[in-house]
């Protein structure tokens, strides 16, 4: 398809964020025929072969999870909480892109948006989903989970509002249920291409029921905006309000690097940072090997770049108005955490942290550097560890070393830990196969918007 | 497994007899011993191959389903009868003051060392559950120890020896018997030549009755004695100073200067919980015009007696003699060679001060030697207490105590060599584990193969029951009847809570059916005994009243006044044998080795306790090992780590062992514990640690010289508790000189961090009726565990096992954190025990989402097991770090004996829950129920949680703070009083009292040796020591 050479020879000006060249009926054939018409390529079955395997594995660790304890991870006294808890974190915040991209920018008329939104959501989803386990699998018994929940019951007990976790559960919750929501919302115009042009009777069902008796009238298109842009409004502050109160688990404590008011800004950047960077990371193999150049192009990796950048100093603030409050505060404790983080046992964890989160991006100011697009690969995938190993230190090295040096201990991830982790990354990846091969992975008809000069839709 | 047919036949012959061997209630109980047996698992294992010929022959076949048949059929019959094999009391018909559901206490003893201390035990419904001193006791008055406190656990140990073997075989009590008959009889001819008795100390008077009635019979058979850690030098350094055995009693509680040479008089011994609680009343609380005691403390390997010390000399253990000989010439004690005076130089500044303190203070004075150090050392204290005036005043003596006081290294040798030249043809061990814990160059194992009748009787198949013909599982005191004498001889019937849970028998039985009387039970033994002893008419009532108390009044050994020997190390042979020690340096990589009782598995007797194991070292804070320890500054000229493997030799002996650098230890010297690595004797105590008694040898039993110390290169994991020292600067632990608090009576206070305004989102509690709270004197802490185990045994609290300790989840509701502070090499040491705070503005509370940790209307930090969903918001929010998790499920639900061993009265938790201190809520509420229906308050000391009813230095006060005149209350106004980090706001409801020290002013601290340490000395923590990061887990 596109060159890409093409749009990066352009310095200054943005790129086109639609090949030039497509018609609308190019657009859907080019995306629909992904899913409608190209044989399942062998890289699919072997890459979903490979994600089926390790979210076996995940299964296969929850069972055992289940079956003994949480003491099969590496869990301790003063250690509470280990990588359920990283791991929840950074699939929560992975699961920010999406909705970002797709409500943010759709508020801000950011045009671009549109070719990366649709798996950016269900980049959310799937996070979202991953994410969701964790907090239930962490817990001692498992089973009880629901006791979170303010459910009537015979015992007249309600769960305890003071509580962050509680916080948590609804904050997620919501944000689970908008998103999905906005996702297949914004599916519904596409399903019903779908439903059109499949040649299968089983998948004219399927879509069939999916697009629920969309036809494309007049009156669809006007509801349809109206509630696109309504939750479009309802997310936006969901995108906050969750990795805020996801840093609530963490400030509310009394935990010397946990209790900092910094967190909630600091996190909700954090989160967008590694949703950009999963999105990044996603979206170039994809366009690679589907040959979506034209539409995911260099003008999107270029815009993405920035964002990372931007977030990412907003990250390293973040840092840096840690260490500079513990100290300001005069709090022993705050001050002989940042010293512990820094030259402590898990020094090597912390500076690597800064080397992916603040040193990496810093390339980002380089044109040159963002539309090479095996560096922000690498970029990404840099960013993506380091927020990994962001939560870590923040988890962790809190914890190991709190007010009573008599309790202090040291904590690392078990074989089982590291299992449910990769485990739940080939949940992720599974459910993002899957997503790619039977639904349009770009919006069909919002693509065909960008399609110049404007020709008369004459298709759903 | 051979296949043929006759082979497979005797093997379910053998079965059959066993099974049909097997009568009555214990049945089902001796079947899962034979199902227990390797021989019948493997006999199940191999079931089809070995018999699958049966299958084609039809009488074979006929016979094997009539035998699976039976097997299985015996679920049925235990079904029907499914009564417990222990006394269970009938509701229907109550026994005199029973009530179901609250629990009895009896009176009873329990000893160590042939010592009795005495104890209150707590039955519920006929199966005891819980431990606590006996206030009557002279040595207990009302505490207790960690090794009494988890003796609980060693009555239901599922891993006793249940039934009487032969040669490995099951047999029955009564075949043992028969056989043992003719043997016995058979020595009458030789008038017993070749009989011989090996028991453990003796204190009983009955049993010493018995023994002295067999031997009457036998004129020529022998009694021997043998413990390994037997108090020798005691004994000798009384011969040496006295010419005779007398029993030295102290009396610290009258004592303002103690001068401990190596002496670990708060941790170890007869008396210590008496000592402890003399001691610490003396100390004090530094209040207006209150003197303290004061503590000088030579030793080598530290110990919580040094730890407690004012002023602590770090002295190699061989070197300790020569500070005794300077002390004593100082002193102008007669009668010593004066060849030390050289060696002097290391206390050279001390002896000045120490000396003008201590004649400032004749007649209240204490010089303290050490169990372990040698005999001259015992008469040169005696010399030094009688030159102090202390005769009658702090020192007293008695007759000894022992029935038979002796050498009891020489009895075993004695033995050893008759052995060796084979006139011992029948030898009765009763008690204790000589093939595990003899001196190593007896041989005693290849010996013991020369007899022809041997027969153990023990609490566990052990070492030694595994090289006998015979072993007879022993009754555990809390089953037998008994006596023994406390440290000043007062006597206790010894009366039990339990019928023998395995047909255990005790030595009195054993010695009556080896005197023909086989039917004579205990319990018979015992009255008669003392009904010949009582002049009193009326016998039922000295013995109900005897039963009642757990003391014979009147029975504590008659006072001496023993004549001091002009020539104390007279170079007779006594007392050059008994000389253990020369003060030759050792050179280049010799070093000094040091052996001592283990403060968790003592000699080796409680290895297969899980509570023990899993107690840290009160030093170490290790749990489940014993490492050899050694200083830092020896650890650093070997190039030696933290968790090292070396291979030490003595004399040609080898013995493997990791590494553990202690600071406070004595340079170029390295201390074992002893009584781990041990081969048999149950699944707990099978391979944790290292067999010190494989390089301990008769002369060097205590110290010896010329260790060789090898690194490997080998690692080996330890289990810490607590991974790093030092304070960090932070005022956790507050102490200060009785100077400084006189200045300034709240110096402590003013060491807050700031905060504590009291600010809070939320409304305040309202406490209308009672406020628990608890106050804990870091002034009478020893830092000795009791608390712990009493803790452990009175709310149910899980064994985790050493892995889980590694990984930092060890689950005891309190703990004692150690603080050092100083130098590295010589730093003081601080204890704090920390259990839940119940703070006012506990972080946990608002933390959780379900509500399962809530405050009560009294203050209490409530867990709600029920409701605890295991997020473990709250252990990460509470700063205390007192709250344990149930990673894993830890409590045992399926061992049959460990069930009667639970608290009811406390949930046993399962996993996935998270627990803590509770400040005993049962108790509280048990107290409540009664007061109520009474229609009165609590009185003030009504309630006392387990950790204060253990504590023999009574650090712990409990009670209800909105009393302005309960002691509680009273504590927290105290000037020493402090929070520990109040600058949270978290208003705990435990709080602290500083610690005091009352120095010498004449000697400054860290004055001795090490001057360039002496800098860093003052005030400066302990910069990070930690010899290497742990990591605790993976």
């Amino acid at each position: 398809m596109g060159e890409e050479k093409t749009a990066a020879s352009t310095l200054d000006a943005p790129g086109p964020v639609l090949e030039p060249g497509h018609t609308y009926g190019s657009v859907t054939d080019k995306i629909s025929s992904i899913v409608l018409t190209q044989p399942t390529s062998r890289t699919w079955f072997i890459g979903f072969g490979i994600a089926f395997s390790l979210m076996l594995l995940l299964f296969y660790s929850i069972g055992y999870l289940l079956l003994k304890g949480v003491g099969i991870w590496g869990l301790n006294i003063p250690v509470g909480w280990g990588f359920a808890i990283i791991n929840f974190v950074w699939w929560v915040g992975i699961g920010h892109a999406g909705t970002l991209i797709s409500a943010i920018l759709l508020l801000l008329r950011q045009d671009w948006r549109t070719s990366i939104n649709r798996f950016a959501e269900a980049m959310t989803l799937f996070a979202v989903a991953c994410a969701g386990l964790y907090p239930i699998l962490h817990l001692g018994r498992p089973w009880l989970a629901y006791w979170i929940l303010p459910y009537p019951n015979t015992m007249g007990i309600w769960p305890q509002f003071r509580s962050p976790l509680l916080w948590d559960v609804f904050a997620i919750s919501t944000y689970a249920t908008v998103s999905l929501l906005f996702w297949f919302i914004g599916l519904i115009p596409d399903l019903a291409t779908l439903r059109d042009r499949a040649h299968s009777r089983t998948a004219r069902i399927i879509y069939g029921i999916l697009a629920m008796g969309w036809r494309g009238s007049a009156i669809h298109w006007y509801r349809y905006e109206t509630a696109y842009l309504l939750l479009a409004g309802l997310a936006t502050p969901l995108v906050i309000s969750v990795h805020t109160i996801v840093s609530f688990d963490f400030a509310v404590s009394i935990v010397p690097g946990w209790h900092t008011t910094v967190f909630p800004p600091y996190f909700v950047a954090g989160a967008i940072y590694s949703g950009f960077a999963m999105v990044m990371t996603l979206a170039i193999p994809i366009r690679k090997f589907y040959g979506l150049e034209g539409f995911i192009t260099m003008r999107h990796l270029n815009n993405m770049a920035k964002v990372l950048l931007a977030t990412g100093m907003i990250v390293g603030y973040g840092y840096m108005m840690e260490t500079f409050i513990a100290w300001y505060s005069g709090s022993a404790y705050e001050q002989f955490m940042v010293m512990n983080r820094m030259k402590g046992p898990y020094a090597p964890y912390y500076w690597a942290l800064i080397v992916c989160n603040v040193v990496t991006p810093q390339v980002l100011w380089s044109g040159r550097v963002r539309r090479c697009v095996p560096a922000l690969f690498v970029i990404s995938l840099i960013v993506n560890v380091g927020m990994w190993l962001e939560r870590y230190i923040i988890v962790v090295t809190s914890l190991h070393r709190d007010f009573l040096p008599s309790s202090w201990g040291m904590y690392s991830g078990t074989f089982w830990d590291w299992s449910t982790y990769i485990g739940s990354i080939g949940l992720f990846l599974t459910l993002l196969f899957l997503f790619l091969r039977f639904l349009p992975m770009i919006s069909i008809f919002e693509m065909r918007t960008l399609v110049q000069p404007p020709e008369t839709a004459r298709e759903p | 497994m051979t296949r043929k047919d006759e082979v497979g036949g005797k093997d379910w012959a053998e079965l059959r007899a066993r099974l049909e061997s097997a009568r009555g209630p214990r049945y089902w109980r001796s079947l899962e011993e034979v199902a227990e047996t390797d021989a019948f698992q493997k006999l199940l294992e191999d079931e089809f191959p070995s018999q699958a010929s049966e299958w084609n022959d039809p009488l074979g076949r006929r016979r094997f389903l009539k035998l699976m048949g039976a097997s299985l059929a015996l679920a049925g019959v235990s079904s029907c009868t499914r009564q417990p094999a222990e006394t269970i009391v009938p509701f229907a018909r109550t026994v005199e003051a029973t009530i179901p559901g609250r629990p009895l206490y009896f009176a009873t003893a329990a000893s160590l060392g042939g010592f009795a201390t005495g104890v209150l035990v707590e039955s519920h419904m006929g199966r005891p559950t819980k431990i606590e001193g006996n206030p009557r006791h002279p040595a207990s008055l009302g505490a207790s120890d960690a090794i009494t406190q988890a003796s609980i656990l060693g009555l239901y140990d599922p891993d006793r020896s249940q039934v009487t073997t032969q040669a490995g075989q099951i047999s029955s009590w009564l075949s043992f018997v028969a056989v043992l008959r003719r043997e016995i009889e058979a020595q009458r001819l030789s008038r017993g030549a070749g009989l011989r008795i090996l028991t453990e100390t003796v204190t009983s008077p009955t049993l010493a009755a018995q023994l002295n009635g067999l031997l009457e019979d036998f004129p020529a058979a022998r009694w021997h004695q043998y413990e390994p850690t037997a108090r020798d030098s005691v004994f000798e350094g009384s011969q040496l100073a006295f010419g005779e055995v007398v029993n030295t009693v102290y009396h610290f509680d009258r004592a303002a200067v103690v001068v401990s040479l190596d002496g670990d008089f708060l941790g170890q011994g007869p008396a210590k919980l008496r000592y402890t609680r003399d001691f610490i009343e003396k100390r004090g609380s530094g209040a207006a015009g209150e003197a303290m005691n004061r503590l000088y403390v030579a030793e080598g390997a530290p110990s919580i007696t040094g730890a407690m010390a004012d002023h602590r000399l770090r002295l190699k253990v061989g070197e300790v003699e020569g500070f005794a000989r300077s002390l004593a010439q100082a002193l102008g004690v007669a009668g010593q060679t004066p060849e030390h005076e050289a060696a002097s130089g290391r206390w050279g500044s001390w002896i000045a001060p120490l000396v003008r303190d201590l004649q400032d203070h004749r007649g209240s004075a204490i010089i303290y030697p050490g169990d372990e150090q040698p005999p001259i050392v015992h008469a040169l204290a005696q010399a030094m207490n009688r030159a102090l005036g202390a005769e009658g005043r702090t020192v007293t003596w008695t007759e000894a105590v022992e029935a038979r006081p002796e050498n009891q290294f020489e009895s075993l040798a004695e033995l050893a060599r008759d052995m060796e030249a084979g006139q011992v043809e029948v030898l009765l061990i009763l008690g204790g584990n000589p093939v595990f814990d003899a001196p190593a160059e007896l041989g005693f194992a290849e010996q013991l193969n020369n007899i022809k009748f041997r027969a153990h009787l023990g609490l566990y198949e052990d070492e030694t029951s595994e090289l006998c013909h015979w072993h007879i599982p022993e009754a555990h005191y809390l089953e037998s009847w008994s006596d023994a004498r406390a440290y000043d001889g007062t006597a206790t019937i010894v009366q039990p809570l339990i019928a023998p849970l395995y047909g255990g028998k005790t030595a009195h039985e054993l010695l009556a059916a080896a005197a023909g009387a086989a039917e004579r039970s205990a319990h018979s033994l015992v009255r008669e005994f003392w009904r010949s002893k009582t002049s009193t008419e009326d016998f039922e009532l000295f013995w109900k009243k005897a039963l009642h108390e757990g003391v014979i009044e009147g029975t504590s050994s008659a006072a001496k006044s023993p004549t001091l020997r002009a020539r104390l190390d007279a170079p007779d042979g006594r007392a050059a044998r008994a000389q253990l020690s020369t003060l030759a340096k050792p050179a280049g990589r010799r070093l000094e080795v040091v052996f001592r009782p283990d403060a968790s598995v003592w000699d080796g007797r409680f290895a297969n306790n899980g509570w023990l194991q899993e107690t840290p070292n009160p030093i170490t804070k290790l749990t489940w090992d014993n490492p050899a320890l050694l200083s830092p500054a020896t650890a650093e000229r070997l190039g030696l780590a933290n968790e090292d493997v070396v291979e030490m030799a003595l004399d040609g002996r080898k013995l493997e062992a990791p590494v553990w650098v202690t600071p406070g230890h004595a340079d170029d010297s390295v201390t074992l514990h002893l009584g781990y690595g041990r081969t048999r004797g149950g699944r707990v105590a099978e391979g944790a640690g290292f067999n010190a008694y494989a390089i301990r040898t008769s002369t060097g039993r205590w110290s010896a010289r010329g260790l060789e110390v090898r690194k490997t290169g080998k690692r080996y994991r330890l289990a810490c508790t607590q991974d790093h020292h030092s304070m960090e600067g932070r005022h956790l632990v507050r102490a200060g000189t009785l100077a400084e608090f006189q200045q300034d009576p709240h110096f402590a206070q003013k060491l807050d961090h700031g905060g504590g305004d009291e600010l809070s989102l939320y409304p305040g509690h309202e406490y209308k009726g009672y406020a628990w709270g608890m106050a804990i004197d870091l002034n009478r802490c020893i830092g000795c565990n009791a608390c712990m185990v009493a803790c452990q045994a009175e709310n149910n609290v899980p064994v985790v096992g050493k892995q889980e300790v590694i990984r930092g989840r060890e689950m005891h509701w309190i703990r004692v954190d150690r603080y050092w502070e100083g130098s590295l090499d010589d730093p003081k040491t601080y204890y704090e025990p920390v259990a839940c705070m119940h703070c006012e503005s506990a972080p946990c509370e608002v933390v959780c989402p379900v509500g399962a940790t809530v405050h009560s209307a009294e203050g209490l930090n409530d867990m709600v097991y029920n409701r605890c969903i295991g997020t473990r918001y709250c252990s990460n929010n509470c700063p205390y770090k007192v709250r344990r998790f149930n990673f894993l499920h830890y409590s045992d639900y399926e061992t049959p004996s460990l069930k009667l061993l639970r608290n009811p009265d406390v949930t046993v938790r399962t996993r996935g829950v998270m627990e803590k201190c509770t400040y005993c809520v049962q108790r509280i509420n048990s107290a409540r129920i009664e007061t109520e229906k009474e229609g009165r308050k609590i009185h003030d000391g009504e309630i006392t949680t387990a950790c204060q009813s253990a504590c023999p230095a009574q650090a712990i006060v409990f009670g209800d703070i909105n009393d302005p005149g309960s002691r509680v209350a009273r504590s927290k106004a105290d000037p020493r009083h402090y929070g520990l980090l109040t600058e949270l706001n978290t208003r705990p409801r435990t709080s602290y009292l500083a610690r005091l020290t009352n120095p010498n002013p004449e000697l400054e601290p860290g004055a001795v040796e090490h001057p360039e340490h002496a800098q860093q000395s003052h005030g400066g923590p302990v910069a990070g020591f930690d010899p290497q990061p742990r990591k605790r887990a993976g």
